[in-house]
């Protein structure tokens, strides 16, 4: 058993863990925090995207001993004083989801998308979420959602 | 009708999603929970000889090892819809297999540790004998003398010999033509892939004696009534079945697995732990339901002219080692009756074998043997075209069933009784071919061509069978399924004035607490947000029979209409009450209930509730409430349509496909929600194009699943597509009060022979005439360079 320290969410958990245990995890069943999914444990379908250190990682390619000492933000920390965050309302408004079990992953590219290129063009949002696997949506609404949050944090409305 | 239905509104489940709050299967925890791994066999065909789990059971961590000799008491899964008509020489799975395998990935034995870490390590030391036997894997050649035989009641591998319509007078047709064109096609293995994959939580009270099941299921009603009444022969009552937030299903999630069991009877052995299961993605591929996997040829018989006389059609369909819940039911009554097309085609016949191989199950992936049809039939137009010089929208439009022919029925009694609901098929063809400008797409495809460029624009006009219902059509009248197929709703106005819907269908990404919401509250004149929908828990819901079949708007919301109207009906009597009125002298308009002619004078629904709840002063031999359960079921089914165009290019050096647009347009009939009827046909759409293009579940000849997992199986991603664009004309379905058709599968139905339309025209200049899905770069340049022509 290893211990280790992580800030998920801006709170600090220490815990005894097994080395060999995934960050994925560690989240859903140390912390409970189970808004990251497992569509594939393989590295292939982003359901499990969270950002780490502000960096969207696959939490089921990491070992949790990995995050030691690392900022998380799980898609339950993205809203603030309960308002959502631009990407999570585009996904609402433009209906991004359907089943929404990409979905949690899928918001934590996007974020982490338009935070490297605020203004992105559809190309660009298609290649920024080719890691992010959807069987619903066919991506069409997925696109527009994360280009309402790009308008939005632009300073639209 | 009021003002909720048809606004694009957002959806109320939303919310909970979009914030990671909504709970899945595997995000379930319960006290004292203990973890299950399944053990599967590695061989596609085998006899067990025998097992031992004493090194496993003393790994750190296990609380249990059992394997299929522990559950000999529970019958095998039962196999729920048979062809119609002939015999089904049915085999279907045990809760875990006993003595033999007949795929990868069947299962065996089961691990039970107190982590998920723990059982899975446990797996390793289970030790089985197996006596491996040889395979066979294709549909066809699995009916072929000399190969393996899999079970002894179905010889030559043959489940069920299936036949529609009328064999002589197609011949007679096809003898008389003035062309025939014949094809042989494949419509591929497809891996449905849900993004949440398969679950199961079962706890067993040893105080009552009954189970609660948590599970994955696209239709929990139907899981407790099969796992009841037909594996473990008990009472209904003794079994709750629940389904949390169903991460997609797109038809898998239908089925009773032999997991769903196995936690339930395995809690027992345990003395009530729950016991969770939840498939890993391998797993999710290897034991989960397939598609499609239909091996056809077909002769399609014209006129000069361009007019289709006759079609017959001979299909081998893999059915996998073992039957799935609905397995025949897909490739005969979902495929074989849906072969006319939009088409007036005048003699129709087809033959289906569904044989059983060495390869896992197949069963209903959306769409479900409507996507295979109507991919046959759009592929016989464009070859008629071709064959005959004619531009393919001209050889639909000369042979589609006219407006004024609905409802219809189609020829050689392929409907076996039922009739097209209605349609207008050159409607949603001539509004497609101005939104793409058709003529000028001809003119940039010539010029495209001249420069060197292979451009293709491809189409598909279909009509599906949707709403899957009248109960006594599938039963009683000889398609064989072994139930009922209507809806059930229960609406209850409650004292404070809100509404609570249940339904018997099952949400797993559809949006039935919006639109189900909105029916309720379009006509009741309240607000969608005073409306909740419950479902998905047989404790708190009347029996129904879940979602699938693009049924739950169809069927499921006429049960809620229908409840609605009669809660009206009470209303009109409980208001006119209080307004010191006769019954017959008052309306319902806008929620209020008022004198005709006088408006100002009105008691709101919310007023009435509270009435008729309370119950101080109510018409005499009124019951006090507002509250009424409906069971729907249809007269017919409905009949979506629309014509799809996709334009590809084609890259001459690498076989590359890109498509550069695709337009859908759809006639769904009424829409509850435009928001969620584009996101449906965005998705179905999809899923079509990864059939197209690049998805396929590849077996080897030693029945090893080669394309299982994600890395191998290529589902499409953002980059590979571009927009959807989409439209509509809009028929009402003249089956039920709103005139909704439903469009689930509509996207999925029409899609895969669009884009394949799209690139054999594309590479018309070469002659080619077919190739089978998906086009991939390497089958599309070995196309190119196959006719001589070197590619130039
Ligand atoms: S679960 Fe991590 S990428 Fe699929
Ligand atoms: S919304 Fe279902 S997988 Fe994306």
């Amino acid at each position: 058993m290893t211990e280790i320290t992580v800030n998920v969410n801006g709170k600090s958990y220490t815990r005894e863990i097994e080395p060999r245990m995934l960050l994925v995890h560690f989240i859903r069943d140390v912390l409970g925090l189970t808004g990251t999914n497992i569509g594939c444990e393989t590295s292939v379908c982003g359901a499990c995207t969270i950002l780490m250190d502000g960096q969207a990682v696959k939490s089921c390619t990491q070992l949790a001993v990995q995050a030691d000492g690392s900022d998380v933000t799980t898609i339950e920390g993205l809203a603030s004083n309960g308002d959502l965050h631009p990407v999570q309302e585009g996904f609402w408004e433009k209906h991004g989801l359907q089943c929404g079990y990409c979905t949690p992953g899928m918001i934590m590219s996007g974020v982490d998308l338009l935070k490297n290129n605020p203004n992105p063009t559809e190309d660009e949002i298609r290649h920024g979420i080719e890691g992010n696997l959807c069987r619903c949506t066919g991506y069409h609404n997925i696109v527009k959602a994360i280009q309402y949050a790009a308008e939005k944090m632009q300073g639209g409305n | 009708m009021g003002k909720a239905i048809g606004q694009a509104i957002k959806r109320k489940e939303d919310p909970r999603l979009i914030t990671g709050q909504a709970k899945y299967l595997d995000d379930i925890q319960l006290p004292g929970m203990v973890y299950a791994a399944v053990l599967r066999s590695p061989y596609a065909h085998a006899n067990i000889k025998s097992i031992d789990t004493s090194e496993a059971e003393s790994q750190p961590g296990v609380v249990g090892v059992f394997t299929g000799k522990d559950f000999a008491d529970l019958n095998p899964l039962p196999c729920a819809w048979q062809a119609g008509g002939v015999n089904n020489n049915a085999n279907t799975p045990r809760t875990l297999e006993i003595d033999k395998v007949t795929f990868t990935g069947a299962g065996v034995a089961v691990v039970v540790a107190e982590s998920r870490y723990a059982a899975e390590d446990a797996l390793q030391y289970i030790h089985v004998d197996y006596e491996v036997l040889p395979t066979v894997v294709d549909a066809k050649k699995a009916t072929e003398p000399g190969a393996p035989q899999l079970h002894e009641n179905a010889p030559n591998n043959i489940c069920m010999e299936w036949t529609c319509g009328d064999e002589a007078g197609t011949d007679k047709a096809l003898g008389e033509a003035d062309v025939v064109v014949k094809q042989a096609i494949r419509n591929q293995r497809l891996l449905p892939t849900p993004m949440d994959s398969r679950g199961a939580i079962g706890i067993y009270s040893p105080v009552s004696e009954d189970y609660t099941v948590y599970m994955t299921s696209q239709c929990p009603h139907i899981m407790r009534l099969l796992m009841t009444a037909f594996v473990f022969g008990m009472p209904e009552s003794k079994m709750r079945c629940i389904s949390p937030h169903v991460g997609g299903g797109f038809g898998t999630k239908i089925f009773l697995y032999p997991e769903y069991c196995m936690v339930a009877a395995v809690s027992k052995k345990l003395g009530g732990l729950p016991v969770k299961w939840m498939e890993t993605r391998r797993e999710n591929y290897v034991a989960t339901s397939h598609g499609r996997d239909h091996v056809t040829e077909f002769e399609v018989a014209a006129k000069s002219d361009g007019t289709i006389t006759g079609l017959k059609v001979e299909t081998y369909a893999n059915l996998g080692g073992i039957l799935s819940t609905i397995a025949p039911g897909i490739p005969t009554t979902l495929y074989g009756r849906m072969l006319s097309g939009v088409y007036k085609i005048p003699n129709i016949y087809c033959k289906v074998y569904g044989t059983y191989t060495n390869t896992g199950m197949v069963d209903a992936y959306r769409g479900a043997g409507r996507p295979e049809a109507s991919y046959l039939v759009e592929r016989a137009v464009d070859l008629v075209a071709q064959e005959l010089g004619m531009d393919p929208t001209e050889v639909r439009r000369k042979n589609f069933i006219p407006p004024e022919a609905f409802p219809y029925a189609p020829a050689s009694n392929i409907l076996n009784g039922l009739k097209y609901d209605s349609g207008n098929y050159a409607g949603a063809l001539d509004k497609a071919l101005e939104l793409i400008d058709y003529k000028n797409l001809r003119k940039e495809q010539e010029e495209a061509r001249k420069a060197g460029r292979l451009m293709g624009i491809g189409f598909s006009s279909y009509v599906e069978i949707c709403g899957v219902a009248p109960s006594a059509w599938v039963g009683l009248n000889g398609e064989g399924w072994g139930a009922g197929l209507w809806e059930s709703a229960n609406v209850r106005v409650h004292l404070t004035g809100q509404v609570v819907v249940t339904t018997g269908s099952q949400p797993h990404g559809q949006g039935h607490e919006t639109t189900m919401a909105q029916i309720a509250a379009d006509l009741l004149g309240m607000d969608v947000a005073d409306v909740r929908v419950e479902h998905s828990d047989t404790l708190g819901t009347p029996f129904g029979y879940g979602t699938y079949g693009s049924r739950s708007a169809t069927v499921g919301g006429t049960a809620i209409y229908n409840s609605v109207q009669k809660i009206i009906e009470k209303a009109k009597k409980i208001g006119a009450h209080m307004l010191e009125a006769a019954p017959e002298d008052v309306t319902f308009e806008d929620g209020k209930v008022f004198v005709k002619g006088s408006p100002d004078k009105a008691k709101t629904i919310q007023e009435v509730a509270l009435a008729a709840a309370v119950a101080y002063d109510l018409p005499a031999g009124t019951e006090p409430f507002l509250d009424d359960t409906t069971y729907y079921d249809p007269p017919n089914c409905t009949y979506p349509f629309g014509t799809h165009v996709c334009i590809v290019e084609v890259d001459k050096d690498s076989g590359h496909v890109q498509i550069k647009r695709y337009l859908a347009v759809d006639d769904v009939g009424k829409k509850i929600n435009p928001l969620i009827v584009d996101g449906q046909i965005h998705g179905g759409v999809v899923q079509g194009v990864g059939q197209a293009l690049w998805e396929g579940a590849m077996y080897d000849d030693n029945g090893q699943l080669v394309s299982g997992s994600l890395m191998d199986y290529a589902l499409p991603k953002a980059h590979y597509l571009p927009m959807i664009e989409t439209d509509s004309t809009e028929t009402p379905s003249p089956v039920n009060p709103m005139g909704i058709k439903g469009a689930g599968e509509a996207g999925t139905i029409a899609s895969a022979q669009a884009v394949v339309n799209a690139v054999v025209d594309a590479l018309a200049p070469y002659g080619i005439k077919h190739i089978d899905m998906p086009l991939t770069p390497q089958k599309v340049w070995e196309a190119i360079h196959s006719n001589g022509n070197g590619g130039n």
